[in-house]
């Protein structure tokens, strides 16, 4: 599914991040999948997303600049595909 | 131990590297090795009621110095504070130890998920009602062929049936989709559809590893490891079911052309290791050898230690620099192979893989082969029960598909 800067996901409970040089490692206890987040700008951010922050609003937090913003989006959709992030409906217009 | 519980990144989940592009490489993060393993393999005992002919840990006695409860929840204790999120628990067969349960149960309960090999001989009814109640727990069931004949051949009489039953057991419990591990070997390698139908009607996964030489495997490889036509039919098999787990234990299969799912290096020492069950750590399952001991967990500044000040896992996380495979064309995409199916056969850690696809170790092997003084490693220890016959796949003629 795709993630919008409008939307507000959520770092799922049941996911543990571990710091790593690279980024950090992702396991989602419930479905046992094991994601890689591959940039440290990349987890500040997902730490971030609580349900009621916007991905807009975290990238801004991370320092994340516009050139950048395609690829993020692509990884925080590929992380809500794997249930590390979760979307509620709550999408900004 | 069931010979499938571990792998160089054993029982690797699914995995999905995430954009946006790192600096380096993950794969060389990997090899540079990380603070804490990504998961391991903790060998819980050296008892098993099997002999399997292959067993990558001689199991059979327990050993009396195996680590009591307490021990163990200590080591649970610090994989916990190091984040390592699963431990694949193994033997031997574990479900023997009398205090499993509380292990497992101790393990989940500390955001330590846990995938447990069993041969299945104690998954009873209620066994698999207590292990289908309980979260963060993954089962792989151990059977290496289609058909008793097959599978008892390498894991001895019954074997075959008491997997059955522990399948049927964790269906009628409704535990939701356990592994069935099987052990790819010259065989079976013609049954994988049959096991795949197999693990399909139980809703179960298929889940294939690499047999390796060692263990009681040093004595059976040669027989058993499947052939050069074998190993491109698998790689073409696999290509085709991403379904189908593999522990990334085929990453060798890669350097035939576009790479297999998964991690495709060797992470001994890396990003895994083993624990085993007198709480020696070594560099990976395969690998239960004096040389490959990092130390034990028993020692001051326990598992965690061992991991980050080991002389051997610091010189496994140099780069290659030398040996034939760094000059080969695939060398990318197999990394030179499996370090412990080099060591138990004789070559050097820098020398091909035994089973490279291109053929590069046949020279070697022919060499070995022709060397009266050359010996190969021997395990450095044997559990097995004196007086209980190992099964001999030595008579086993390569089988023709059969209906399950």
């Amino acid at each position: 599914m795709t993630v919008q800067l409008g939307d507000r996901p959520m770092l799922d409970p049941q996911v543990a991040l571990r710091p790593e040089r690279f980024g950090a490692l992702a396991y989602h206890f419930g479905n046992r999948r094991l994601s890689f987040l591959k940039h440290p700008d990349l987890v500040t951010v997902v730490r971030s997303l609580d349900g009621r922050t916007t991905v807009d609003e975290a990238f801004d937090t991370a320092g994340v600049e516009e050139r950048r913003r395609p690829a993020f989006l692509r990884a925080l959709a590929t992380l809500t595909d794997s249930g590390i992030l979760t979307v509620e409906g709550d999408r900004a217009a | 131990m069931p010979p499938e519980s571990g792998s160089p990144a054993p029982s690797a989940p699914a995995v999905a590297p995430q954009p946006p592009a790192a600096t380096r490489p993950l794969v060389d993060e990997f090899r540079l090795g990380l603070d804490a393993p990504i998961c391991l393999t903790w060998e819980l005992t050296y008892a098993c009621n099997l002999s399997c002919s292959h067993c990558l840990s001689s199991s059979g006695r327990r050993d009396p110095s195996e680590l009591s409860t307490e021990e163990c929840f200590a080591v649970i204790d610090e994989l916990q504070r190091l984040q390592v999120f699963y431990v694949n628990l193994g033997g031997g067969e574990p479900m023997l130890r009398p205090d499993f349960f509380p292990i497992v149960e101790y393990a989940v309960g500390h955001q330590v998920g846990v995938k447990f090999s069993t041969n299945g001989t104690f998954v009873d009814a209620a066994a698999a009602r207590r292990l289908a109640g309980m979260d963060y727990l993954d089962v792989q069931v151990s059977l290496d062929g289609a058909t008793a004949g097959v599978n008892d051949a390498v894991r001895g009489d019954g074997a075959y049936a008491a997997a059955r039953q522990a399948m049927d057991h964790l269906a009628d419990a409704g535990f939701g989709a356990f592994k069935m591990s099987v052990v790819v070997t010259r065989h079976n390698v013609d049954q994988l559809d049959d096991l795949k139908a197999m693990a399909d009607s139980y809703g179960a996964q298929l889940r294939v590893t690499r047999l390796r030489p060692s263990g009681r495997g040093a004595d059976t490889w040669e027989q058993l490891h499947p052939t050069q036509a074998q190993q491109r039919d698998l790689y073409r098999w696999l290509l085709d079911r991403h379904d189908v787990l593999t522990g990334d234990s085929f990453f060798h299969l890669s350097a035939l052309g576009d790479p297999l799912p998964g991690l495709n290096l060797c992470g001994a020492g890396r990003v895994v290791c083993l624990i085993d069950p007198v709480g020696d750590v070594y560099a990976c399952p395969f690998v239960i050898h004096d040389e490959f001991l990092a130390g034990n967990v028993r020692g001051p500044g326990g598992f965690t230690s061992v991991w980050r000040d080991s002389e051997l896992f610091a010189s496994l996380r140099e780069p290659d620099s030398e040996g034939a495979c760094v000059s080969c064309g695939s060398y990318d995409a197999c990394q030179g192979g499996c370090m412990a199916s080099k060591f138990f056969v004789g070559l050097e850690l820098t020398d091909p893989d035994p089973e490279c696809v291109l053929g590069n170790a046949e020279p070697l092997l022919a060499a070995l082969a022709a060397d009266r003084d050359a010996v190969a490693p021997r395990p450095s220890q044997d559990h097995g029960r004196p007086g209980v016959p190992v099964p001999s796949p030595v008579t086993l003629r390569p089988t023709r598909r059969v209906r399950v």
